[in-house]
């Protein structure tokens, strides 16, 4: 028994969101059930039909029975790993092992937060750090700031090259109707806007809105039965080394280091056969870390990887089309949308952001500060 | 077995920690086995998984590992810095730099740890710059 034996294994067969780009007096359970019944319909199937439950909070102490209670269902099997943002990447491992092991046939993994219009006040269930919280930094921020900092100390990276990276996911949701942040953006505004915590500015953060999102899988022997065309797991790796950031052992090298050539070895992929790229850009530094750490171009230089528009739409690779944290939503937790906005570039479904001939999407999950990192590989039928 | 009581008896290190600070000490932990020091506190060497750690007189020199200036308003107290400090010894961990302008503390510049009063939390490690910071 190996890793590479759930390669392919398992189909994602319907997709769902909910709340976007922002549900004022709806609560984060309405939101996250509205992208369920969506995911649902896509796949044709109906909520009794959902046996395994995979999903998270920020909020909530046993999301699993609060949902499943909501909802009405009883699932066999339940997992609400918190791993922060990238969990629901993570979902989808023990969603496939369950689903290989007949413990379950239908997996819904879901989430949903109301944390941009914040009805019914959101309150964090993350733990004190100890030898961190005297220095009062904000949280997360300042550590991502730190490892920012770190960057352009080391490579010489600009808050020119992040204004790029703001800048490409803008010109992306200007394409996505449900995307948040529409405006105009030039990295001039990015570069003038407020400073937060140096070196990062107001719009190298990620947005803080509502929304939800839902996924439906099965195993892939009946993955053809669905009205859509089914998105195959290729491989998904996970590695995590620190929670806080003063125990990230190079604040330059997150575990994507790790999970994504785990994650490819899974697949039997290389970066160069990836054409669409939705990594989780919580701060504008992440995109530049994991498009090193990930393969796609060498350490320290993320920075000049993406100048000129690279990753932009008309760029040579496309990177988080559906605008990202920073320009699509960021409820709290991002990690569903990776995987949706994915899907749908690989169904041919993104209309107006649709990449063309996207037959292989990577999707990366990160969580805490930058602390959790699961990269997944997922394929249409082709890649089989 | 002896080692094995002190590990997992009586106060633990957060409270040992906590009890030197307050007594004007800063004590870091060193590994007997792979010799390594060990910050924040605990209970087996994150190194090598060893019960076996000593508490030794940390030798307060460090280095700026990275740096920030939390922007604050003015009437909230101002900008404040927040800093990864290397230790001699090996071990990283987050402070602050004092005595100079937040947004002056640089990456790579030599600090010395300080036990200040800090009124939310008692004792508090924060570090001055080596250069005219004094003995
Ligand atoms: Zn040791």
């Amino acid at each position: 028994m190996k890793a590479t034996d759930l390669r392919g294994k398992t189909a994602i067969v319907g997709v769902g969101l909910g709340g976007l780009p922002s549900a004022p007096n709806r609560s984060s359970m309405e939101i996250q059930t509205e992208a369920v019944h969506h995911a649902l319909t896509d796949a044709g199937l109906n909520l009794s039909d959902v046996d395994g439950l995979f999903t998270g909070s920020s909020h909530a102490f046993m999301p699993a029975l609060s949902t499943a209670e909501y909802l009405g269902i009883r699932p066999k099997i339940s997992d609400t790993t918190m791993i922060g943002g990238s969990s629901f990447v993570g979902h989808l491992l023990p969603a496939a092992m369950a689903l290989q092991y007949g413990l379950c046939d239908v997996a819904l993994i879901c989430y949903g937060s109301n944390q941009g219009s914040g009805f019914g006040k959101l309150k964090s269930m993350s733990e004190p750090q100890t030898y961190e919280a005297p220095y009062d930094p904000r949280h997360p921020i300042t550590s991502y700031a730190l490892a920012t900092a770190r960057h352009m100390h080391q490579f010489g990276t600009r808050r020119e090259d992040l204004a790029e990276v703001a800048v490409a996911a803008r010109r992306w949701a200007q394409l996505n109707p449900l995307a948040f942040a529409r405006d105009d953006l030039t990295i001039e505004q990015v570069m003038a806007s407020r400073m937060v915590n140096d070196p990062l500015s107001k719009l190298d953060c990620c947005l803080v809105t509502d929304g939800g999102g839902a996924l439906v899988l099965v195993r892939s022997e009946r993955a053809k039965d669905f009205p859509k065309p089914p998105v195959y797991m290729l491989g998904t790796a996970m590695a995590h080394w620190h929670r806080q950031i003063s125990s990230m052992p190079d604040l330059t090298v997150t575990a994507a280091a790790e999970s994504g050539p785990r994650a490819f070895a899974m697949a039997g992929l290389a970066p160069a056969d990836v054409d669409v790229v939705e990594l989780y850009d919580a701060f504008t530094i992440n995109t530049l870390l994991f498009l090193e750490d990930l393969g796609f171009c060498a350490k320290g230089e993320g920075g000049a990887f993406v100048r000129g528009g690279r990753i932009a739409p008309g760029g040579s690779l496309a990177v988080n089309t559906n605008g990202g944290g920073l320009s699509c939503c960021h409820p709290g937790m991002y990690g569903t949308f990776l995987l949706i906005e994915a899907v749908q570039q690989l169904r041919g479904e993104a209309g107006a952001r649709q990449v063309d001939n996207a037959h292989i999407a990577l999707c990366h999950g990160n969580g805490g500060v930058l602390s959790s990192q699961v990269t997944a590989l997922l394929g249409d039928a082709s890649t089989l | 077995m002896n080692d094995m009581t002190n590990a997992f008896s009586g106060p633990g290190p957060d409270a040992v920690f906590a009890a030197y600070l307050a007594d004007g000490r800063f004590m870091l932990q060193r590994c007997d086995d792979c010799k390594k020091h060990v910050f924040y506190p605990r209970v087996l060497c994150s190194h090598c998984g060893s019960p076996k750690l000593t508490w030794q007189p940390a030798s307060s020199q460090g280095t700026v590992y990275s740096t920030t200036v939390v922007r604050r308003k003015t009437e909230q107290g101002g900008d404040y810095n927040v800093a990864l400090v290397d230790l001699s010894e090996g071990p990283r961990m987050m402070s602050r730099v004092e005595g100079l302008a937040p947004h002056e503390v640089t990456i790579g510049m030599d600090v010395r740890a300080k036990i200040i009063d800090e009124p939310r939390h008692g004792k508090l490690l924060v570090f001055m710059p080596t250069q005219g910071g004094g003995a």
